[in-house]
């Protein structure tokens, strides 16, 4: 237990200590709505329509920023290697690495989607299940994420794969994301989504192990 | 440290190993036994297998033939062995002691407290600084630091003395002696010399010969 309280402290410490590595997604998140919005005109009836389907997009696009750093620093500097021989499985280590990347690049996306919400002309309603709808389908991004980050992680200057690697996965959590959003049987696919966040996040961390400890081989 | 015999006495022992990566063997039919209170001393030319086969036996890389085994190991152990690579794991962002206090959680705190660790390796006025300030030199005694915070019986050393100065020679022997003196076991890739007070602990096994 406190080595996987020492391992999310660090990861905490090494995410928030980065230089604004958080302020960027978060500042990338709300220009990708801008854009949107600039794009496509002053039409807010327009703009109300396709504002859940922005904000999965954005909210995928900034996600993907973040995924380089969560394994190829410590397989640079050989952390990786030596987590291997620690006490906690390296599954849990990574468990606790995909925690932290949901707290530093999902977290403040969320906290900062009324700013989008705005720019889309987004109602008061559909806000509120747009959060619900980030907050239950973020964790399985996250997850999903972890394990193209740690497929690619051996592959030199692999960080532009990896995006590609888990866009199909990641197309159900955008599909019952936005139909979370959207007003017609709503609570369902916000069910769905519960089901593949969990689904995702419980076994992430023993593919992405599985495939960290082929890569070195 | 006045406590001898601190490991349970375990023996590695390697039978017809081969090692290799990606497809080439590198090192074909190795057998040697280290018994508690040695050191091999892995010698050989540039690309004969000396990193890979630290990495077999830290179990990174699966063996292409042969076995190996630490013998008189219980099953419920957790790891055995500290892996010490060339690449030393500092992270710049984190200060001195974080980076060690982390290893020391992480592998469990079974060894000397973080400050002793540090003044034993010759950082303990550093704790508080961003391991980023360190040089090459500091990066690696923080790394071998690492190894006293965790008492394992089994040490993997590759080039333990890269970018250490003559004082730090002398600290990777003294560290090394006193582990053996525990009952430690250690295998060590090595250009530099290493030579223990007592020459009979060490073996040296020389790799990429022609016979």
């Amino acid at each position: 237990m406190t080595a996987l309280r020492a391992m999310l402290g660090r990861e905490l410490r090494l995410a928030l200590r980065g230089g604004g590595d958080v302020l960027t997604l978060v500042l990338f998140f709300i220009i990708t709505g801008a854009i949107v919005a600039f794009a496509v005109g002053p039409d807010s009836v327009l703009l109300a329509r396709i504002a859940p389907g922005m904000v999965w997009v954005a909210a995928f696009l900034a996600m993907l920023l973040g995924l380089d750093r969560l394994f190829r620093p410590d397989h640079e500097d050989g952390a990786l290697i030596l987590l291997r021989q620690a006490e906690l499985p390296l599954s849990a280590a990574i468990a606790a690495k995909v925690m932290v990347h949901w707290l530093v690049s999902a977290l403040p996306l969320i906290l900062a989607s009324p700013l989008l919400a705005l720019q889309l002309a987004m109602d008061g309603e559909t806000f509120w299940r747009m959060v619900a709808s980030l907050l239950v389908g973020t964790p399985a991004l996250a997850a999903f994420g972890a394990v193209g980050a740690a497929v690619t992680v051996s592959i030199r200057g692999g960080g532009l794969i990896a995006p590609i690697l888990i866009a199909p996965l990641s197309i159900p959590v955008l599909i019952f994301g936005v139909g979370s959003i959207t007003a017609s049987q709503s609570s369902a696919a916000l069910l769905f989504l519960a089901a593949l966040s969990l689904m995702a996040v419980s076994l992430a961390p023993f593919a992405a192990a599985l495939a960290i400890s082929s890569a070195e081989d | 440290m006045t406590d001898r015999q601190v490991f349970p006495p375990l023996t590695l022992r390697a039978t017809g190993l081969s090692c290799g990566r990606g497809g080439m063997t590198l090192t074909a039919d190795l057998s040697f036994a280290v018994a508690p209170g040695q050191c091999l001393l892995l010698r050989g030319p540039n690309g004969t297998g000396k990193t890979t086969l630290l990495l077999t036996l830290a179990g990174i890389v699966t063996p292409l033939a042969g076995t190996f085994e630490l013998e008189g190991t219980d099953s419920e152990a957790g790891p055995q062995l500290h892996y010490c690579g060339h690449r030393n794991a500092v992270k710049p962002r984190l200060s001195v002691r974080e980076n060690l206090d982390f290893w020391a959680q992480v592998n469990g705190p079974t060894g000397l407290d973080i400050q002793e660790a540090l003044a034993e390796v010759g950082l303990g006025e550093l704790g508080g600084l961003d391991a980023g300030y360190l040089s090459a030199g500091q990066s690696r005694r923080l790394a071998l630091a690492r190894l006293l915070v965790t008492h394992r019986p089994l040490w993997l050393l590759d080039e333990p003395t890269a970018a250490l100065d003559a004082e730090g020679h002398e600290l990777v022997t003294r560290l090394l002696d006193r582990h053996l003196d525990m009952g430690g076991l250690a295998l060590a890739a090595t250009h530099d010399p290493i030579t223990l007070p007592d020459p009979g602990r060490m073996e040296t096994l020389a790799l990429g010969v022609r016979t």
